[in-house]
C-alpha cells in the first residue's frame, strides 16, 4: 500500500503541495484529477524521489519513500512513467524495453518472455522494434512507456497523464491498457486532466486544485459530485 | 639512359618519404584518436568538455617515467608499466570528476566549463610541484625494429600504436551498442530522469565514463612516450587542445568520429610538416577545423542534436 501523510512540498519560496493526503491499496486504480498547474505531477515526482518533500511522509509498504534514492524504487516493484513519455529517443523500440529490464539481474529474469508478453499487448511495438523511438507517433511512443514500464515487473504503477495529446481512439485504447495492467494485478496511481475517463476507471479518486486536496471519495460518487460535474466535466 | 634511371630514382625516394610521412601521420593520428575518444566519452554522457583530460595524458606518462626502471629491474617487459598509469590515470580521473565535477553539475555549462580549465591548471602546477619543472626523459618502452618497405623505414611501435587505437575504437563500439552498461551509458544523456527511474544511477555511469576516459589516456600517454620520451608538466594542455579539435572535427559524442578527427589532424600535422613548413601545421590544422564547422557544424560524424524545449 502506497500512503502519503501531510505532504508539503515547495519550489523555493513557491509552496506547491499543501498538506496532501492519499493513500493507495492494494489492487486499486486510484485518480489524481485537477486542472494544469494543480500539483499533480509534483506529487508524483515527490514520490519517486525526483523531487524532495519538505515535510510530511510517504511510505509504500513498509519502505520509506522520503530517503529511498530515485534509482532504486524500481526494485522495490515501483515504476513511474513519466509525463511526456521520456523514451529513449536514439534508441530502437526493442533497446528502449531492455532498459525497462536494467534493475534485474540477469539470472532471474526471463528476458525473451517479457518482451514476448509485451509484444502481444502491444502488436505495434513489435512490428517496428528496430525502428528508433523517436520516429514513433505520440501514440506509439505512450505504448511504449507502458512497455518499458511492463519489463520491469512492476506492483503499482504510477501514470502521470497517459492520455496527453493523444486521439480520442488512441485515449481509449490507452486506458484499455491501463486496465489490462489492472487486471494483471498491478495497482494503479493515474494523474489525469481528462476527469471523465479518470474516473470512469478508478475505484477512487483525489481531486487536486492549487496544491491541495479537496475532495476524494469513491469514483462513482465523485461523478454525481456537483462541484466536479461544473468544474472537471463541464456538465 | 642516366636520365630516366634518376627520374624512377627520385620517385622512388619521395614515395618513400610519402609512406614514411603517412605511417609517422598515422602514428601521431592514433594518439591524438585516443586522447579524443576520451573527450568524447565523457561530451557524450554529460556534454561537458573536460578540458583536464590532456593533463591526465600528462599524469600518465609521470607514472611511465617512474615505473618502467621499477618493471625493467623486476624483469618484466617496460610496456606493463601502463598497467600501473591506467590504474593511477583512473584513480586521478575519477577524484576529480568527484571532488570538482559533482558538486557543480547542477549549476549549468558555463560553470562546468570552468571548473574543468581550473581543474587542468590545477593538475599541471600540481605537477609542477611534484615532479618539478625540469623536463625527464622516459626510459625506452618499445626495443622493436624498423621494417623496410619500398626504401621506406617504418617503425614496428608505429604500427603497434595504430593496431591499438583501431583495436580501443571497436572494442568501444560494441561495448557501448551491445553490453547492458554500455546501453546505460547511451540512456543517459537521452533523458535522465527516465534512466534514474529505469533503476540506473546516474552518477555511477557518469563515473565510470570517466574511468574510461582516463584509462584510454594511460594507453595514449605510453603510445606518446613511446614516440617522444620525454614527460613535461605542460605537455597535456598541447596534446589535449589538439585532441579537443580532433574530437569537434570528427563529430563530438561520436566514437568513430574521434578515430576519423584524430586520424586527421595527425596526418595534416605530419605531412604539413614534410611538404610545407614545419611552422604551418598549427595554421592549417585549425583552418581545416573551421572549414568542416561551416560546411557541417556538427562534424564529419556528429549528429544534429535539438536542443530540448
Amino acid at each position: 500500500m502506497l500512503s502519503i501523510k501531510d505532504l508539503n512540498v515547495s519550489y523555493g519560496a513557491v509552496h506547491a503541495i499543501h498538506n496532501a493526503s492519499l493513500e493507495v491499496k492494494d489492487g486499486e486504480i486510484v485518480s489524481l484529477i485537477g486542472a494544469n498547474g494543480a500539483g499533480k505531477t509534483t506529487i508524483l515526482h515527490t514520490v519517486t524521489g525526483l523531487k524532495d518533500a519538505k515535510s510530511g511522509t510517504m511510505t509504500y509498504d513498509d519502505l520509506d519513500l522520503c530517503t529511498t534514492d530515485a534509482s532504486k524504487l524500481i526494485k522495490y516493484g515501483i515504476c513511474h512513467v513519466p509525463e511526456g513519455r521520456h523514451i529513449f529517443r536514439d534508441m530502437t523500440v526493442m533497446e528502449n524495453l531492455e532498459m525497462g529490464a536494467y534493475s534485474k539481474k540477469k539470472d532471474k529474469y526471463d528476458m525473451g518472455k517479457n518482451i514476448e508478453k509485451v509484444f502481444e499487448r502491444f502488436p505495434r511495438l513489435k512490428e517496428r522494434y528496430k525502428q528508433l523511438a523517436g520516429t514513433l507517433s505520440g501514440g506509439e511512443q505512450q505504448m511504449l512507456a507502458m512497455g518499458r514500464a511492463l519489463m520491469g515487473e512492476p506492483k503499482i504503477l504510477l501514470l502521470d497523464e497517459p492520455s496527453m495529446g493523444l486521439s480520442p481512439i488512441l485515449v481509449k485504447e490507452i486506458f484499455s491498457i491501463i486496465k489490462y495492467c489492472h487486471e494483471i494485478g498491478i495497482t494503479i496511481l493515474l494523474v489525469e486532466q481528462n476527469a471523465k475517463m479518470a474516473l470512469s476507471i478508478a475505484d477512487r479518486a483525489y481531486v487536486l486544485e492549487t496544491g491541495n486536496i479537496t475532495i476524494s471519495g469513491k469514483a462513482s460518487d465523485l461523478f454525481e459530485d456537483d462541484r466536479i460535474r461544473k468544474a472537471y466535466l463541464g456538465q | 639512359m642516366s636520365y630516366v634511371i634518376n627520374i624512377f630514382r627520385k620517385i622512388g625516394v619521395g614515395m618513400a618519404l610519402f609512406i614514411q610521412s603517412l605511417v609517422n601521420g598515422l602514428n601521431q593520428g592514433a594518439i591524438y584518436a585516443l586522447i579524443a575518444l576520451g573527450y568524447t566519452m565523457v561530451y557524450g554522457i554529460i556534454r561537458m568538455i573536460n578540458f583536464a583530460h590532456g593533463d591526465f595524458i600528462m599524469v600518465g606518462s609521470y607514472t611511465l617515467f617512474y615505473t618502467i626502471p621499477l618493471m625493467i629491474r623486476t624483469g618484466m617487459p617496460p610496456w606493463m608499466a601502463v598497467f600501473i598509469a591506467i590504474g593511477v590515470c583512473i584513480i586521478v580521473g575519477v577524484s576529480v570528476e568527484v571532488i570538482a565535477y559533482r558538486p557543480v553539475r547542477k549549476a549549468g555549462s558555463m560553470t562546468a566549463l570552468i571548473t574543468a580549465l581550473a581543474m587542468s591548471l590545477f593538475l599541471e602546477n600540481l605537477a609542477m610541484v611534484v615532479f618539478g619543472a625540469n623536463p625527464k626523459s622516459v626510459t625506452a618502452i618499445f626495443n622493436l625494429p624498423a621494417l623496410n618497405f619500398l626504401g621506406a623505414k617504418l617503425q614496428v611501435k608505429y604500427l603497434i600504436t595504430l593496431g591499438i587505437g583501431l583495436v580501443i575504437m571497436i572494442a568501444l563500439q560494441l561495448f557501448v551498442k551491445y553490453t547492458k552498461l554500455g546501453k546505460g551509458m547511451r540512456a543517459v544523456p537521452q533523458d535522465k530522469q527516465a534512466a534514474t527511474l529505469m533503476g540506473i544511477k546516474v552518477n555511477n555511469i557518469i563515473t565510470i565514463t570517466f574511468a574510461i576516459g582516463s584509462a584510454l589516456a594511460a594507453v595514449a600517454a605510453l603510445m606518446y612516450c613511446s614516440t617522444y620520451p620525454r614527460a613535461t608538466t605542460d605537455m597535456g594542455s598541447m596534446m589535449g587542445l589538439k585532441a579537443f579539435i580532433a574530437a569537434v572535427l570528427g563529430g563530438i559524442g561520436s566514437i568513430p568520429g574521434a578515430m576519423i578527427g584524430g586520424l586527421i589532424v595527425g596526418l595534416v600535422e605530419i605531412l604539413v610538416k614534410v611538404y610545407v613548413a614545419p611552422s604551418w601545421y598549427e595554421a592549417i590544422t585549425y583552418s581545416l577545423l573551421i572549414i568542416v564547422l561551416i560546411v557541417k557544424p556538427t562534424g564529419i560524424l556528429g549528429k544534429n542534436i535539438g536542443e530540448k524545449v
